[in-house]
């Protein structure tokens, strides 16, 4: 018996559960061109690409998506913004409360959406504040924050420490060394958290359907048409947009990070 | 005379004021300008605690630190003139080969021509001609050593702090090292402060040293000084490999009742018969120029080292023991 | 001549980290401050308010919240339908976790003891990609799977299983009309979603396993299931209690799924989203949210003590 491979069961079962993780979403593109749009009828009766015309000339699909990339653009330049200012004071030296702010940062996406929802809800309905398009930032950058911060703090988990120090030994200023050692060595690992931060709150539901009031974001919309389903193939031209939306900025992430195993069990 | 460092009681206390750990411990100390210092102990002896302290990266607890006369306690390391070879080499992954010697320079605001132009002779001068377009990770551990080397110095310095710097290379290349460090030092007429744990090494360069023992300085003085007359059995153990002898096998070997210590190469062994010491051969090893013979004398173990080309004396056999009186040097301390 | 042993000051950039070298607490508190505030202010605040409002009550007759401390809203959680909730949504939890264990073993062992080089990176791709990309898109995609009309009823006519099919759902208690509106089909769908929050904790704590330890239990005579059960399984175990963590806490709070594929019964995230929104009874919903904090805190207690969190 040769221990070094694998038996037949399990790679049968390990490949098997790859392509269980990866077929349905196929699915989701060959729907979008089936010509019946009043059932999922399998196999499509005919192919069709007309739902991308149609897709682009529906009113209503506009608007959320406007503010969809708007909420996730505010929300990764917050989140950049304050992962990177946690990460820079936890690259110091340790000091008293280090492990209790590191969990602050991971409770918002450790806990499920629905509290991290109903929670901002309670505080907007305590505090009479009405929902606006910055309720919904407030929630997204919220749980954004730990997913820039997790890439950073792996990236410098990789680096040799003594570089911060060698800079000042050089004769660089404190900002100096920020703008010529820190940001270049952590710039695409924050780059990669940012990536990763738009894809996430492009795509959240959960939060964003406690925050948003009266809006829709993208998602909403989408979620909308899942309960209520009109032109059935629209909506999957639009899942298109939101699947290609996540992807591309995850697989950018990847190639920034690849030389690590940053993004790995980052936790979404 | 003037110092390039001077430490006034200088303590380095970490942890909790009731339990502290005295990494550096009422430490006085003098590096005369244009020495090649060593700083010499085992790990945690806070040798590299001192070398901090000097570069800024640590701040005294107590006591004063003084550079070429100048008081730095409010001096962070940006503002000191002082560069640091650092033990892992720091390097920056992001920046060229030349782009990390011209940092100093770079930082300081020169121009980027004349930067670039000094950075090559700063590799010229380590020998690293050509290397300026490289990322240190497409270089050895050599020369990303000598990288570093380049980038320090480039800055000329007053002192130059070196951590450990050969640790990481192997012997031969470490050897060759030794020597061109040397021949740096003494072309440049910088004053390097060269932090060790290999004593062959602090010897061999060093023109001062200092021996460190738990956050102390054990002993200070030239090699010399420190290889022959080590002033506490710490000293006797950690420099060489000297025969440390109790108050008792003291005078036994004709000596006072104080501890004392007898270098190998100074005891030579003889016939048995007609010598006062005598004792019994219970193991050999070979070290290439010579042998090290250990000998049982009243139950204590001493070895001699006896020069290749000599007849070496069976195991469990007599040997008698001779040696000059003058070698046999009683320390003044214990610990 | 000689250049100096100090160097002058330059400019402010000079004396302000001179201040933050003389007083490291002053940087750090400069760049610790704005993300603290803003998750301290925004969410403890927020979580505090959660609490708060789960020790408030809703006046009966004229749905306004009472802004008096009562545990009266508590007190309501323990009516038979409420609690009927929260078991379905435990029970519901504790299925998927055992089965994306089950799924995701396989995965991560073989990922973590057999794919070497390019086969690695597609082990790791082919776990991170999904577990990224859009959530409601992969919901979607179940949706359209699990349709009566769908891909799965064609193909099990396509190969002579209707039968098979109709039996499955015929199933009383976790059966129904088609898939997409049967328990199975909800658990199906939760099982995909969070799949590969169990795969990464378990490839990291098979990882850890050293190839030595299992070839000495080889050596010393232990047939492959012995090997699995006295030295694989055990030095998973704490990646699988990391990973049950996710999957567990992730069922429990999510609403969509049983909205979308499923039966209509309620789970706990529905009812917050429900008694938020119509009802407009926001205590009685906060008292829901905190059910899973609860439970999650108790079982965080108990996979701490099982050394879960080395693996994380």
């Amino acid at each position: 018996m040769h221990s070094d491979r694998a038996s037949f069961g399990l790679r049968a079962a390990a490949l098997g559960g790859l392509l269980f993780l990866h077929l349905p979403i196929l699915i989701i593109f060959l729907y979008a061109f089936t010509t019946e749009e009043k059932s999922y009828a399998f196999p499509p009766p005919g192919l069709t690409t007309e739902w991308f015309a149609v897709a682009w000339n529906r009113a209503d699909i506009w608007p959320p998506l406007y503010l969809s990339l708007w909420v996730a653009t505010i929300s990764t330049l917050l989140a950049m913004i304050l992962g990177t200012l946690v990460s820079a004071a936890m690259a110091q030296t340790r000091f008293f409360g280090r492990e209790q702010i590191s969990l602050l940062i991971l409770l918002p996406i450790a806990l499920p959406g629905v509290i991290t929802g109903m929670s901002l809800r309670s505080a907007f309905s305590i505090m009479d504040i009405p929902f606006s398009t910055l309720t919904i930032i407030l929630g997204h950058a919220t749980f954004c924050i730990v997913i820039v911060y997790n890439n950073a703090v792996a990236r410098f988990r990789r680096l040799s420490g003594g570089i911060l120090e060698a800079s000042a030994d050089l004769g660089a200023n404190s900002f100096q060394t920020f703008r010529h050692v820190f940001l270049p060595n952590l710039g695409s690992a924050l780059l990669a958290g940012g990536m990763l931060a738009f894809a996430l709150s492009f795509d959240e539901v959960i939060v964003t359907t406690f925050t948003a009031g009266q809006q829709s974001t993208l998602p909403i919309w989408m979620l909308q048409e899942l309960v209520r389903p009109r032109q059935r193939p629209v909506t999957n031209v639009v899942a298109i947009v939101v699947f290609m939306a996540t992807f591309l900025p995850i697989l950018i992430a990847y190639y920034l990070t690849r030389n690590g195993s940053e993004t790995a069990g980052a936790g979404k | 005379m003037s110092f390039a460092v001077e430490f006034q009681a200088v303590s380095r206390h970490f942890g909790p004021a009731n339990a502290p750990v005295k990494a550096v411990d009422g430490v006085d100390l003098t590096v005369p300008e244009g020495a090649f210092f060593a700083m010499l102990g085992p790990s945690g002896s806070g040798k590299t605690t001192c070398l901090r302290l000097i570069s800024g990266f640590e701040k005294p607890t107590a006591g004063s630190i003084r550079i070429f006369g100048q008081d730095v306690s409010d001096i962070p390391p940006n503002r000191r003139n002082v560069n640091t070879v650092f033990q892992d080499y720091a390097l920056f992954p992001h920046m060229t080969v030349r782009d990390n010697v011209a940092y100093g320079l770079m930082v300081k605001g020169v121009d980027r021509r004349l930067r670039a132009g000094k950075a090559e002779e700063m590799l010229a001068l380590v020998k690293l001609e050509g290397y300026g377009d490289r990322k240190p990770s497409q270089l050895s551990g050599g020369q990303r050593q000598r990288v570093a080397l380049a980038r320090a110095l480039v800055n000329e310095p007053r002192v130059l702090l070196l951590d450990e710097p050969l640790g990481a290379l192997d012997l031969k290349l470490r050897e060759a090292m030794q020597d061109e460090l040397k021949a740096l030092q003494a072309r440049l007429g910088i004053t390097f402060v060269f932090v060790t744990h290999d004593q062959g090494e602090a010897l061999s360069m060093a023109d001062s040293l200092a021996v460190f023992n738990n956050g102390k300085i054990a002993q200070i003085g030239t090699p010399a000084e420190v290889y022959a007359k080590p002033r506490t059995r710490f000293v006797a153990d950690f420099v060489g490999s000297s025969n440390v002898l109790a108050p008792e096998v003291t005078r036994a070997f004709g000596g006072p009742d104080r501890w004392s210590s007898l270098r190998p190469e100074a005891l030579r062994l003889t016939a048995p018969d007609g010598v006062a010491l005598s004792g019994t051969v219970t193991a050999h090893r070979y070290l290439g120029a010579g042998s090290r013979v250990s000998v049982a004398v009243n139950g204590t173990e001493v070895s001699a080292l006896v020069p290749a080309g000599h007849g070496l004396p069976a195991t469990g056999s007599t040997v008698g023991l001779a040696f000059d009186p003058a070698a046999l040097h009683v320390m003044e301390g214990e610990g | 001549m000689t250049a100096p042993a100090v160097l002058p000051a330059r400019g402010l950039a000079d004396r302000l980290t001179a201040l933050f070298w003389r007083h490291p607490r002053v940087l750090l508190s400069l760049l610790l401050a704005p993300p603290l505030l803003w998750l301290g202010v925004v969410y403890l605040g927020s979580l505090a308010a959660l609490l708060l409002q789960s020790f408030y009550s809703i006046d009966e007759f004229s749905g306004v919240v009472k802004e008096e401390f009562t545990l009266k809203t508590y007190a309501e959680l323990f009516r038979a339908q409420n609690l009927d909730i929260i078991l379905r949504t435990v029970l519901m939890s504790a299925a998927v976790t055992l089965g994306c264990a089950l799924i995701a073993f396989p995965i991560a062992y073989y990922a973590a003891r057999f794919a070497k080089g390019r086969w690695k990176a597609v082990f790791y791709l082919g776990v991170m990609l999904p577990l990224w990309s859009s959530y409601l898109v992969k919901v979607y995609a179940w949706k359209l799977i699990l349709a009566k009309e769908g891909i799965i009823t064609w193909a099990a006519d396509a190969l002579h299983l209707s039968m098979v099919l109709n039996a499955i759902l015929s199933i009383p208690g976790i059966g129904g009309n088609s898939l997409s509106t049967s328990w199975i089909g909800t658990f199906l769908v939760f099982v995909y979603i969070w799949l590969p929050y169990m795969i990464l904790p378990m490839q990291a704590a098979l990882e850890r396993v050293p190839s030595s330890m299992l070839e000495a239990s080889a050596d010393l005579g232990a047939s492959r299931a012995q090997t699995f059960r006295t030295v694989v399984f055990p030095l998973a175990m704490p990646g699988i209690i990391a990973g049950s963590i996710f999957t567990f806490s992730l069922t429990m709070g999510d609403y969509i799924i049983p909205q979308i594929v499923g039966t209509s019964a309620r789970f706990i995230g529905l009812a917050v989203y429900q008694l938020q929104g119509t009802a407009g009874n926001i205590p009685l919903a906060a008292a829901f949210a905190v059910v899973p904090i609860v439970i999650m805190l108790v079982y965080l207690t108990v996979a701490k003590r099982m050394g879960a969190f080395d693996a994380l």
